[in-house]
């Protein structure tokens, strides 16, 4: 039993982090009907930010002390939100009216792009993330182990699911984003500024891939240039799962992906090194069986 | 006046191109400089560059070093080989850490009868049936032998989990010798679970380890698996002693596994305590003197295949690849940086193993064992 409840928190803890990621990107997609490739990739780019931040550098003579997790943290996610704004502006505004497959191109020539200035900017060699000690500690309930991040990561994952919810539903910003997720042409008409529009959900995914790279880079303190792929491709599956488009969807997809990958390890440990395969086997029967996903609607095309 | 100028310029660029092939002996070096082994190709770099610097000459002529980046990937490697031989057209070829890395290269030098040494590959397939593949290591049946004889004999324990990844070669060479000493020792293999590498979590398999209770777990991987491995397995509450083998040699290990990684212990090819010959006196020497810290075994090993080809390339008293082959394959009694090293009918080196522990950022010496 104790075991069940390990892998069970194990499990939550995982699919929260896909949950996180899943909501950028899912976002994006319902504004834009773009699958931005690229979102594993800005969140990388967040980890190093934070990295950089929390253990001070020296750049052109100029010395940058060591920050405080409290400032480090909202640093990355700010700059990666202007990332995430910069990168629309001149990879995807440019393309507004091509065809939807080259939009799709150029998001993965982006993040192609991002890998590899990483690599040349930050080396090939991983680094080790600095977690600080608030989210270090682990607490006993009885046998199972209770790190505190696996508590935190659901929570803010919570908060940050809550606090997209009321933009998209509860703000006029977020009533323009549904507006021109149904058409983009009419909302113009209506006096509604698309540019800006979409630059606010660029802006808004970017910094919820931050929150996620940060919490991802504490949770497996490894970060290297090409991190961003794997979970990347999972927080696509899990937005497929809970239907693209669907915030709400986009959470319990992740959810529902972490624990399955936890539950086929912690049953089949002779197939354990089969898990990512397993993720794309759901991705696969999604799209063929149900290609809305849990929570998605009939789209209306 | 242009063409009057290029007249002039292409027979003396093509003058000087030549020229140059000739004065210089080309040695291919093929190593992961970036993606998840780039700190391996990293170190050996700088090993076969000190390895150079110690007899940069042979045959009177000088030794260039071709290096190109594999990208930790089989397919850049066999690409990289590719490239080494028809376009560079050097005449062995060193290379790569990884076991899988190198048994893309393997293939592409026998086919193009190319001497290739492979450092610090220690998969037995890599050289296994080949006539011009080498390598200057031990090989995983002999490093997981000693680490099961390690585990049984000196930490006491009766039973073991293995952990390993099935995404490379090395690992589950490593695991299975592990397992079978283990096994023929007395002990027993309680529970063997798997991963794959890129992986970041495993809490799954490190909560059904824990259930079983072992007295040691063998994780014989790579060092950011490993260091995520420990940290995970410290937060699940598991203080179970781990023991890996080479793979877990890199600075990563305690920069990422912290405090988790404390009192690992790991095989491996070289301490500067269990240095023997003044080839290895050398190599520490200059090493200290350039990086101000303790040399690294994979280094040592990048020189060690330098210093084995360029033996080999004066004894044969050619560029021959053929003849360098056969020199190779002759090797006896080799003083190098690591050791005393034969290379045996199966082309691999044989020679002492030493055990190291890892302390605070570092790692002591334990013991050694020879062959």
């Amino acid at each position: 039993m104790e075991v069940f409840f390990q892998q069970l928190i194990n499990g939550v803890s995982l699919g929260s982090l896909y949950a996180l990621i899943a909501i950028g990107y899912t976002m994006v997609y319902g504004v834009l009907r773009l699958i931005n490739f690229a979102h594993g990739d800005i969140m990388m780019v967040s980890t190093y930010i934070a990295f950089f931040s929390l253990t001070g550098f020296s750049l052109f003579g100029f010395i940058v002390p060591q920050m405080p997790w409290y400032v480090s943290f909202p640093i990355s996610i700010v700059l990666t939100g202007v990332l995430g704004f910069l990168m629309e502006r001149f990879a995807y505004r440019p393309l507004r009216n091509a065809p939807r497959i080259s939009v799709l191109m150029t998001a993965i020539g982006v993040s192609f792009f991002l890998e590899n200035l990483g690599l040349v900017v930050f080396g090939g060699r991983p680094k080790g993330f600095p977690t600080p000690g608030l989210f270090a500690e682990i607490f006993y309930v009885k046998d199972v182990a209770l790190s505190s991040l696996s508590l935190w990561i659901p929570l803010i994952t919570l908060i940050f699911l809550g606090a997209t919810f009321f933009l998209v539903y509860r703000t006029k910003s977020g009533i323009a984003m549904r507006a021109i997720s149904r058409d983009i042409e009419t909302p113009q008409l209506m006096g509604i500024d698309v540019n800006r529009i979409i630059s606010l959900t660029f802006i808004v995914g970017s910094s919820l891939a931050a929150v996620g790279g940060i919490l991802l880079a504490m949770r497996y303190p490894q970060i290297n240039p090409l991190m961003g792929i794997m979970p990347g491709i999972k927080a696509f599956t899990a937005a497929v799962l809970g239907g693209i488009g669907n915030v709400v969807g986009a959470a319990l997809g992740g959810l529902t992906l972490g624990l399955i990958e936890i539950f086929f390890v912690a049953l089949f440990p002779d197939f354990a090194g089969y898990r990512d395969a397993i993720a794309f086997i759901i991705l696969i029967f999604i799209l063929l069986f149900r290609p809305n996903g849990i929570m998605g609607e009939k789209l209306p095309d | 006046m242009r063409i009057i100028l290029r007249i002039f310029l292409v027979p003396f660029l093509l003058w000087s191109l030549v020229s140059r092939a000739e004065d210089m002996i080309k040695i291919g070096v093929i190593l992961s400089m970036t993606g998840g082994t780039a700190a391996f190709g990293e170190v050996t770099w700088t090993g076969m560059r000190i390895g150079r610097s110690i007899r940069p000459n042979v045959l009177g002529k000088e030794v260039e070093l071709i290096l190109v980046d594999d990208k930790s990937d089989k397919i850049e490697s066999a690409n990289a080989a590719q490239r080494l031989i028809q376009k560079e057209k050097v005449i062995g070829i060193l290379g790569d850490v990884a076991s899988s890395n190198s048994l893309a290269i393997a293939p592409i030098a026998e086919e193009n009868h190319i001497p290739h040494i492979s450092p610090a590959s220690t998969n037995p397939i890599v050289t296994l049936n080949r006539k011009y593949v080498f390598r200057a290591c031990f090989i995983d049946p002999f490093q997981g032998e000693v680490m099961a004889k390690f585990a049984y004999n000196d930490l006491g324990a009766k039973k073991a989990a293995v952990l390993m990844d099935i995404g490379q070669d090395y690992s589950v060479g490593l695991s299975n010798a592990f397992q079978k000493t283990f096994t023929k020792l007395g002990g027993k293999v309680i529970s063997r679970v798997n991963y794959l590498s890129g992986d970041q979590d495993f809490t799954a398999q490190l909560t059904a380890i824990k259930e079983t209770n072992p007295d040691v777990i063998a994780i014989p991987g790579y060092y950011t698996e490993i260091a995520l491995i420990a940290k995970q397995a410290r937060e699940l509450g598991i203080k179970t002693t781990l023991i890996s083998g080479d793979g877990a040699e890199a600075p990563e290990l305690t920069e990422i596994g912290g405090k988790a990684v404390e009192g690992l212990y790991y095989t491996t090819h070289f301490d500067e305590k269990a240095i023997s010959t003044p080839l290895g006196k050398k190599y520490v020497e200059i090493f200290r003197k350039k990086y101000n810290h303790a040399p690294d075994a994979l280094g040592a090993l990048g020189a060690d295949a330098y210093l084995i080809m360029l033996d080999a390339i004066e004894r044969a008293g050619s560029t021959d690849p053929e003849k360098i082959r056969d020199e190779i394959e002759k090797t006896k009694d080799f003083q190098g940086v690591t050791g005393v090293i034969f290379i045996d009918s199966n082309h691999n080196a044989v020679k002492n193993v030493v055990i190291r522990q890892v302390k605070g950022k570092e790692s002591v010496y334990v013991s050694s064992v020879n062959p």
